[in-house]
């Protein structure tokens, strides 16, 4: 047995039978990435510890004496005072922090080369991006380098390095998962959320993340009791799964198209029924998301003085510079009203788009990201083309709902993730039909090789 | 659209270099045009969404919880410190 190889679940299962001990866990995982972490540069920060489930988690989470750095110069000596909520929650299911993972500066970013400690590579071919800005989180598990991560998602900062990578990455529905702890970027859309090599690893540490502490007023409901034992779907039979057809429109990439055919295929073949179903307003997502995402960073990021914590200014790299400037603008006086006032009033149409198309169906699929992992460099001097390779990952974001992607193929070689949809805080419908086609496919076990 | 970006820049109190300003000017003008398509959507009769949760007024008791750090660890990562204060710049005394 392959440690290393093992999803949380089995992990867990192996410990209870004492096939190995927690030292021989930690231990597996610390070598791996003694041997691999420098070709890859998952990590910015490895705690070496004996005990406990090795976890990943990405370095916007904030974690008690250990340094998180948000990817930033302006935070390269920052250390925390007290973890997040997630970290906590963690901490007590016998989950160890294994290290920090290197991201996009501030989430701010859809490949990880925004990040100023250098860029995170894609384990299936280190000459492409991992995706953002989670970069690190998603290549640790698809590396296999730790045996989950924990990220979190803005505009698609889970799902699409998710897809990129070929792990499994679910973005929880807005107010599921507490906020406290992670360094804001966009706090009407931020969510946290999971990296796994299982959907049914997703729902166990969904279990023990979501539900109130007290110290988020978006999470109302109690923590909810651990879903794990639920027992997974193994058909669909009764369900029904809306295909929104502005998601295979133009920029889509024809042989990505072919690989979501098929799993939409499949997903027939289990017995849901495939419903045709529009959400018009998807091509304003980018342009919406722009707007309100920059205008909440040029709020949050205005604590950023040098005064309580960080260095000056200038050390922020150009991508969050461009980001506050557009905000800041967005929010000037003047301007308020034709840019943040009509992206918030835009925003209620995708919301509603949403709501209809649920009316009709379970759930909604489609592709994550409209290509595969692309070069290193290639988006780096064209702000905008980096910007609309989210476009089927961010309205979901700004309406809120809970999304999913699951490996569902290779093209060329690269993974591709199929995106599942689900209604405001119906998260269980989309990890149970994204269960249902993880057992009927195999392309969730398939590993990178690392012989480089 | 064009963005006057030394006034965007002291706003945000950014310090940005000429060559920056020259960039991002180019960058912004760009991105506020893609924006622009937003004009096509009529938003007449629309409310404006600035939270997805439906939530407004979530309430606690004001009760001092136990989530409180000692003074030291609270001000550990300020670059400038004296007898237990962060150090900064006077408001008044300019």
């Amino acid at each position: 047995m392959n440690i290393t190889d093992l999803t949380l679940v089995e992990t867990i299962k192996a410990l209870e039978n004492k096939d190995f001990s927690e030292e021989e866990l930690n231990k597996a995982y610390l070598d791996r990435i003694e041997a691999k972490n420098a070709d890859l540069n998952v990590f910015l920060e490895v705690k070496k510890n004996s005990k406990g489930i090795p976890a990943a988690i990405k370095d916007i989470i904030s974690t008690q004496f250990i340094k998180t750095t948000a990817g930033s110069k302006i935070l390269s000596t920052f250390i925390p005072p007290f973890n997040a909520t997630v970290v906590d929650r963690l901490l007590s299911n016998n989950i160890s922090i294994i290290g920090k993972t290197n991201l996009d500066e501030f989430a701010m970013g859809s490949s990880g080369e925004n990040s100023a400690f250098g860029h995170t590579k894609n384990p299936w071919d280190i000459a492409k991006v991992p995706g953002g800005s989670s970069a690190g989180s998603a290549a640790a598990v698809a590396a296999d380098l730790a045996v989950f991560s924990m990220g979190t998602d803005t505009g698609g900062s889970i799902r699409q390095p998710a897809s990129l990578c070929g792990v499994v990455g679910f973005k929880p529905s807005y107010g599921k998962v507490s906020r406290y702890g992670l360094m804001a970027m966009a706090s009407s859309l931020d969510v946290p959320g999971t990296f796994t090599k299982s959907v049914a690893d997703a729902r166990l540490v969904m279990g023990w993340v979501s539900g109130s502490d007290g110290m988020d007023s978006n999470v109302q409901e109690i923590a909810s009791p651990s879903t794990s034992l639920r027992v997974a779907m193994t058909d669909l039979k009764g369900i029904k799964i809306g295909v929104p057809k502005e998601y295979f429109g133009e920029g889509l990439d024809p042989k990505v198209e072919k690989v979501i055919r098929e799993a939409i295929k499949k997903l027939e073949e289990l017995g849901a029924e495939i419903v045709e179903v529009s959400l018009p307003h998807t091509q304003y997502g980018v342009a919406v998301y722009y707007i309100i995402m920059s205008s909440e960073v040029s709020s949050n990021l205005a604590k950023f003085d040098g005064i309580r914590f960080g260095s000056s200014r200038e050390d922020f790299g150009e991508e969050v510079k461009r980001r506050i400037m557009l905000g800041t603008f967005a929010l000037s006086s003047g301007y308020y009203d034709d840019y943040f006032a009509k992206a918030a009033c835009v925003r209620t149409l995708i919301k509603q788009d949403f709501e209809e198309a649920f009316k009709k169906v379970d759930v909604i699929v489609g592709p994550v990201s409209p290509t595969t992992a692309w070069n290193l460099g290639e988006k780096m001097d064209d702000p905008l083309a980096m910007y609309l390779s989210d476009a089927y990952t961010i309205p979901a974001s700004l309406a809120g709902i809970p999304g999913l992607s699951v490996p569902c193929g290779f093209v060329d070689g690269l993974p591709v993730g199929l995106q599942i949809l689900g209604k405001y805080m119906d998260d269980e419908t989309v990890l149970d039909v994204g269960e249902a086609y993880e057992q009927a496919t195999e392309w969730h076990e398939r590993r990178p090789d690392l012989s480089f | 659209m064009k963005i006057d970006v030394k006034r965007v820049a002291k706003l945000a109190s950014l310090p940005l270099s000429e060559a920056e300003e020259e960039k991002y000017s180019k960058q912004l003008s760009k991105i506020l045009d893609y924006i622009e398509q937003l004009n096509e959507v009529d938003t007449l009769d629309v409310e404006p969404t600035f939270n997805v949760t439906g939530l407004s007024n979530a309430m606690r008791e004001d009760q001092v919880g136990d989530c409180t750090i000692p003074q030291e660890e609270a001000i550990s990562n300020a670059p400038v410190k004296k007898d237990g204060f962060i150090v900064t710049k006077g408001v008044f005394n300019e």
